[in-house]
């Protein structure tokens, strides 16, 4: 069997991974509510499950076999070392010289993708199950659930831009549908709106970035793009249409690169756009789950490092992309403080997160971007799952309001399966050893620090990767400080509620992906343990991930003289080792603050920190910085003041006064005239019959001229007359008349004959000369004044 | 003056058919009486008759004699078409006691 042509039923195996769970989402969607309960979970579960199957034997056999060159040699290479798989379902656009197959690739990079999506969304579909027992939507939840997965996967095995935009748009698709699941609460359907119109935005950024690669590649295909922007083609070719220098290589990759990356932060929740995420919470937490660890956000990420070979190219959107990381990650931290909702806290960490893992993108370190977005989508899943269980447990307390934590407290004591996994997956967020967390963000902070100094990139000022660095140090001091905060009092101390104490734990469904996910989110991490001299003994798989993503990812700096510097260089051991111990410290000093001011539920010393010092960073962070509300004054006001202003003018003056009511008033007009004339009564249609007639007679003139020709020959003046066909002028007498003025007199033609006469120029007098129309009935004489040519008649 | 009074022409005959020809048009336009709308149609039809013959001479068509023919085929088909609508315009009045064409509107709707 050769995996490249792999197929079941007529569609490629990797066509198979993103259909499944469409078909199951096709027969949730359309048959869900006249299936029972259980055979809704099977399909749903099922197509999931057997999505991640095919993912793994995709990703662990076919990978690992070796491609057949056309002289049926084989290659020494694995596929995952080389090009990876790639298959074409069907033809899907053929115009002139753009072509876009409905291609699926699956190369190292997209391997980790499927395997995470999958796999976490099985996991997720699984406690759904539980979650959503008692929902009235069951079925309708599990369709847009296989839907969204369903897209996520044919964003991440796309081959080219536009396949991966059905994905992409899939994705935001669903993310709509599912936060806006409990659609009969209007903020919630408000929060689904918010999150389509946001990603929007950044869609519409996606599609200039494609149209402009377009322009410039003429193929969308991630292959050809990457052959023109790889290798020594691309280093002496500019990027303009017919090869001009209009744009040069860098600007066009910058250009091509940030209007991309502005898609991406649609997608992943970056600054400017990050404000839909948080009031994603909206939806089912099983949801909030997916979105933020398996699909949605991860997209972003996963995009720029599919288009590493354009970024690395462009060394201003790089510093773009890690400046708006970095920023986010900070500022999402801050906002992460004050919030005392159980989710939003876990949201607005999502966000700061996905900035670390645009950093790292930024820097150049693909590789520690994606190893953060694996880890993070197991330990990300766990706490919102975990999360989702406290909530559950707090319902069953009577709890109104589940999400609150400041009505929390005491609750490992009722939930000590829920606590457990949910402090793993803090501790491993925090960064602390050997959870999954401390190595990736180990590998974004060393990769922060070697593009500084000496390593910065060509274009790159060599301060800029100690400033990411330092701000990368802060934003995961406050990550370990609000995590454990939120674990402290949701966990820890008294009950300080009367739900709290009733609180238990959640059905075995859920509690079983707490436990799988929390498992990974301790060894995850070792999949990418640093490469340091003195761990060269531990066996090779502790270095995979690194090594497997290599072929995918494009890891030298592409510039206009064709040098090719590696991206940063590795910090000497010692500094690695300093680094980590720093981050690590780092981590613990967040979690030691937490346990000072939260460790017995909030001490004291909060209360008088809030009302004392940071009493104005407490109220910015509590508010959100009033992102929101800066957002409502500036752009939707405005946009909504301008949308009344075109409504009134546009469409309820020009449309529908002008174009509709005008038209219709026309036309009833004409109606009223045809009215007054349709009346039954035989005499005015005889009016018409006149007035017609009249008509005619007086547009075919019945008292017509004679026809006169006068040619000029050899200087020789012909004159020619013939009386016209008309009932009078057929019979007229004709004179032709040379004396200039007027004047009728002489010999006539006998009526109705033609009159001709032969004269030099010369003898015309003037320039004109007469023709004397003699009426035969009102025997009047008409002259008419005839212009002589002045050139020779061919 | 006196040469358009007196030396009558081929213009004073067709000028004469057209006034007939008007004068019979507005009274089938004009009058409500179904009579009155068939004598206007008589006099229609014979200012035709006068305007054929004159062009007949006109144009010298003497011996051929087709406009004389023609014309007396008019007042043939129109001594019919009197017959016709007089029989007509009786038997409305027999139905209806009333020639007026204004109400003769049945067939409107």
């Amino acid at each position: 069997m050769d995996p490249q042509t792999l197929s079941f039923l007529g569609l490629p195996a990797l066509a198979w991974i993103a259909v499944l769970p469409l078909c199951g989402a096709t027969i949730n969607l359309l048959l869900g509510k006249r299936l029972s309960k259980s055979t809704v979970t099977f399909i749903a579960v099922g197509t999931v499950a057997a999505a991640c199957v095919l993912s793994g034997v995709m990703v662990f056999w076919g990978l690992f076999q070796h491609g057949v060159d056309a002289t049926g040699n084989m290659s020494p290479k694995a596929l995952w070392e080389g090009e990876g798989i790639t298959q074409v379902a069907w033809k899907w656009i053929e115009v002139g010289s753009f072509k876009a197959d409905l291609a699926f690739h699956l190369d190292s990079l997209s391997a980790v993708m499927i395997l995470i999506i999958t796999f976490v969304g099985t996991w997720i579909h699984i406690y759904s199950v539980g979650y959503m027992a008692q929902d009235k939507g069951y079925s309708r939840y599990f369709g847009y659930l296989n839907l969204f997965t369903g897209a996520m996967l044919i964003l991440v095995l796309a081959a080219s831009l536009p396949v991966m935009f059905i994905g992409w748009e899939g994705v935001g698709l669903c993310s709509f549908l599912l936060i806006g699941f409990w659609y009969e609460n209007d903020a919630y359907a408000y929060a689904g709106r918010k999150a389509f119109v946001v990603n929007r935005i950044g869609d519409f950024a996606f599609l200039l970035g494609t149209f402009l690669l377009f322009w410039a590649v003429k193929s969308l295909d991630f292959q050809d793009i990457k052959s023109l922007a790889n290798g020594a083609k691309y280093a002496t070719t500019a990027w303009g249409p017919n090869g001009s220098q209009v744009w040069g290589h860098e600007r066009l990759a910058a250009a091509a690169g940030i209007c991309l990356f502005i898609g991406a932060c649609g997608k992943s929740a970056q600054l400017p756009l990050y404000i839909w995420l948080p009031d994603a919470m909206a939806g089912p937490t099983p949801v909030s789950a997916l979105i933020h660890a398996a699909t949605m956000v991860t997209a972003g990420i996963y995009m720029v490092c599919r288009l590493s070979f354009l970024y690395s190219v462009s060394t201003t959107a790089m510093i773009v992309i890690s400046t708006v990381g970095l920023l986010t990650a900070l500022v999402a931290a801050f906002i992460a403080f004050a919030q005392t909702d159980l989710k939003k806290v876990l949201a607005y960490s999502t966000v700061s997160q996905l900035g670390f893992m645009f950093v790292a993108a930024g820097t150049g370190h693909y590789a520690a971007a994606v190893f953060h977005l694996g880890t993070h989508a197991f330990f990300k899943a766990c706490l919102f799952l975990g999360a989702g269980s406290v909530m559950h447990g707090m319902e069953h307390g009577g709890s109104k309001t589940p999400g609150d934590i400041t009505t929390m407290g005491g609750l490992k004591k009722h939930m000590p399966v829920t606590r457990a996994t949910f402090m793993i997956s803090c501790l491993a967020i925090a960064g602390i050893f050997p959870f999954a967390g401390f190595f990736s963000k180990d590998a974004i902070l060393g990769g922060a620090w070697s593009v500084a100094g000496a390593g910065a990139p060509p274009g790159w000022p060599p301060f800029y990767g100690y400033l990411l660095w330092g701000g990368l140090l802060v934003a995961a001091l406050g990550t370990a400080f609000y995590m454990w905060r939120l674990y402290f009092l949701v966990f820890s101390g008294n009950e300080r509620s009367e739900e709290a104490k009733h609180a238990h734990e959640s059905p075995p469904s859920m509690l079983s992906a707490l436990v799988v996910l929390a498992f990974f989110a301790v060894v995850i991490g070792f999949l990418g343990v640093p490469e340091l001299e003195a761990l060269h003994k531990i066996p090779h798989a502790f270095h995979a991930l690194e090594t497997w993503l290599a072929p995918s990812i494009t890891h030298v700096w592409w510039v206009d003289a064709g040098i090719k510097p590696e991206m940063g260089h590795e910090p000497s051991d010692v500094v690695s080792i300093v680094l980590m111990v720093v981050a690590l410290g780092i981590g613990s000093l967040g979690i030691g603050l937490a346990w000072m001011l939260y460790g017995r539920g909030p001490s004291p010393t909060v209360a008088k920190l809030v009302e004392g010092p940071l009493h104005g960073a407490w109220v910015a962070s509590k508010n959100k910085l009033w992102v929101d509300e800066f957002y409502d004054a500036t752009i939707i006001r405005p946009f909504k003041a301008a949308c009344k202003g075109l409504f009134e003018i546009v469409d309820r003056f020009v449309i529908d006064t002008i174009a509709v009511n005008g038209a219709a008033f026309v036309v009833s007009l004409f109606g009223r005239l045809a009215r007054w004339f349709q009346n039954g009564q035989v005499q005015r249609y005889l009016v018409g019959v006149v007035v017609g007639a009249a008509a005619v007679f007086f547009v075919t003139d019945c008292h017509r001229h004679p026809a006169v020709t006068v040619t000029l020959k050899n200087d020789q003046l012909h004159l020619h007359a013939e009386p016209g066909a008309g009932i009078v002028g057929s019979n007229a007498k004709l004179h032709w008349h040379l004396d200039g003025v007027p004047a009728c007199d002489g010999d006539k033609t006998l009526p109705g004959e033609p009159a001709d006469r032969d004269i030099r120029r010369g003898d015309a007098t003037g320039s004109s000369i007469a023709l004397c129309i003699d009426d035969a009935i009102s025997h009047t004489m008409t002259p008419v004044t005839v212009r002589v040519p002045t050139e020779e008649t061919p | 003056m006196n040469d358009v009074l007196f030396n009558v022409g081929y213009g004073h005959f067709l000028v004469l058919a057209a006034v007939l020809f008007l004068i019979g048009m507005v009274g089938v336009l004009l009058r409500r009486n179904a009579m009155i709308i068939l004598m206007s149609v008589e006099l229609m039809l014979n200012a035709a008759n006068m305007t054929l013959l004159t062009f007949s001479r006109m144009w010298g068509d003497v011996g051929a004699l087709s406009a004389h023919t023609f014309a007396l085929i008019v007042i043939g088909v129109a001594a019919a078409e009197a017959a016709v609508g007089l029989a007509i315009v009786v038997a409305v009045f027999r139905g209806r006691r009333s020639v007026d064409v204004d109400k003769l509107n049945a067939l409107r709707h």
